[in-house]
């Protein structure tokens, strides 16, 4: 029954994948592509990775998508001849070089799971995932977050002169729709529950600061469509504060571990999960309001406006 | 008692996996958006009722039952109001078209709400 499920499932992916390419207009490759990390979120809950599932629903296709049906918007409908002949053959590359480095994998595939069990104790985390994101591989999640900031400047880095330091343009007519903000102010409160509750139990099962990081972005774009907030000026000290807070709150635990671990990114012992927990909360912070900001695209509006 | 439970699960299953199909049947085959979405949204929100309803007996523990009805809830919720945003879309949309057409307008403006 399963492997009849699991079958389908590999079919929809196949073919979803194929919509996104040979679909018609950008607009409509995008809306493949959203539909498409839908779909490989199931494949990741069939595969029992429950972690990367989540991730990969609400930022690879939700997050992401929003990104690019934004972006669509701003880019010529027919692109230069030759583009696409390029892009099929860099995507045919990719995909021939990974299948074939998986088929090449040795059996049974090195792993480093069994360390992973056997040091988790000392940490006194639940989940492996967030132990390998938060201790074993910290300095791949610490580097991370620098690429998402690195993103957010590159976004703001499309805007005209005047308007640098000004705010993105708001994301509905002014005033917002009634169902729009009727939503808004009902399901907000709901997600951010949601959202500080993946957080919480990100420790002990699936869930943690990226999962819980895109749902309160999105509860944030929520509000900014339905008119309940404004876009905040991109040159706001607070703004930057909170853009900065997971960066440079996990530099400092990772500089601090030189004196309490004797290593880069130690944690004290005898402390590992409250201090594990409070970089988790600046990182969620900063994540969300990144992504948010990602979403909302470059300042276009004058400074004072 | 567990056949009967049983039972009455997949006949709820059963019937919302029907509602299901027949709001994406709706999608695909109706020709103009506004009919498109009010198919789509009712019989999904209607499907969803009835898996829930449907799984309600099996759930682990009164937490997950509760779990459940909360998602049938919110996708309610959100699908209903999405809908509304979406259909103001397209009727703004037509408006501003027919005023193009007539010469009234010329550029997009606010759009009536």
């Amino acid at each position: 029954m399963s492997l009849l499920f699991d079958a389908a499932l590999c079919l929809l992916l196949v073919a979803g994948a194929l919509g996104v390419v040979t679909a018609r207009g950008a607009r409509r490759a995008v809306l493949a592509f959203i539909g498409y990390g839908l779909l490989l979120g199931l494949a990741w809950v069939r595969l029992d990775g429950l972690d990367v599932a989540l991730t990969e629903i609400a930022i690879g296709s939700g997050i992401s998508g929003v990104v690019l049906l934004r972006a669509v918007r701003a880019v010529p409908e027919a692109p230069r001849p030759g583009t696409r002949p390029l892009a099929a053959l860099l995507s045919v590359g990719v995909a021939a070089a990974l299948s074939v480095m998986v088929l090449a994998l040795p059996e049974p595939a090195p792993t480093r799971a069994h360390d992973v069990a056997a040091a988790l104790p000392a940490t006194d985390l639940g989940n492996p995932v967030t132990g390998v994101l938060l201790v074993f591989r910290a300095l791949d999640t610490l580097l991370e977050k620098v690429v998402l900031l690195l993103a957010l400047v590159g976004v703001w880095a499309l805007s005209r002169d005047p308007s640098w330091s000004g705010r993105p343009a708001p994301l509905s007519s002014e005033p917002a729709s009634a169902p729009s903000a009727f939503l808004a102010r009902v399901l907000a409160p709901v997600g951010l529950l949601v959202g500080l509750y993946l957080l919480w139990v990100g420790a002990d099962a699936p869930g943690g600061a990226f999962q819980s990081g895109a749902v309160l972005a999105a509860m944030g774009l929520l509000l900014l469509m339905g008119g309940q907030i404004r876009p905040p000026r991109t040159s706001s000290p607070r703004l930057r504060l909170l853009l900065l807070a997971g960066p440079l709150g996990f530099l400092a635990v990772g500089f601090s571990g030189w004196a309490t671990a004797g290593v880069f990114l130690g944690y004290p012992p005898g402390w590992e999960k409250p201090v594990i927990i409070a970089v988790e909360v600046a990182i969620t912070i900063s994540i969300a309001v990144t992504l948010c900001l990602i979403v909302l695209g470059p300042p276009s509006a004058e400074e004072g406006t | 008692m567990s056949a009967l439970v049983n039972a009455f699960t997949l006949l709820c299953v059963a019937a919302g996996i029907a509602f299901y199909a027949a709001g994406t049947l709706g999608l695909v085959r109706l020709s103009d958006t506004l009919s498109r979405i009010h198919a789509l949204t009712k019989a999904d929100n209607l499907g969803l009722a009835l898996i829930v309803l449907g799984l309600l007996p099996q759930a682990a523990s009164l937490l997950d039952g509760a779990k459940m009805v909360a998602v049938w809830l919110l996708a309610q919720l959100a699908s209903g109001a999405v809908a509304q945003v979406m259909a103001e879309a397209v009727m703004a949309e037509a408006v501003m078209a027919e005023a193009v057409e007539v010469g009234v307008a010329s550029a997009p403006g606010d759009g009536p709400t």
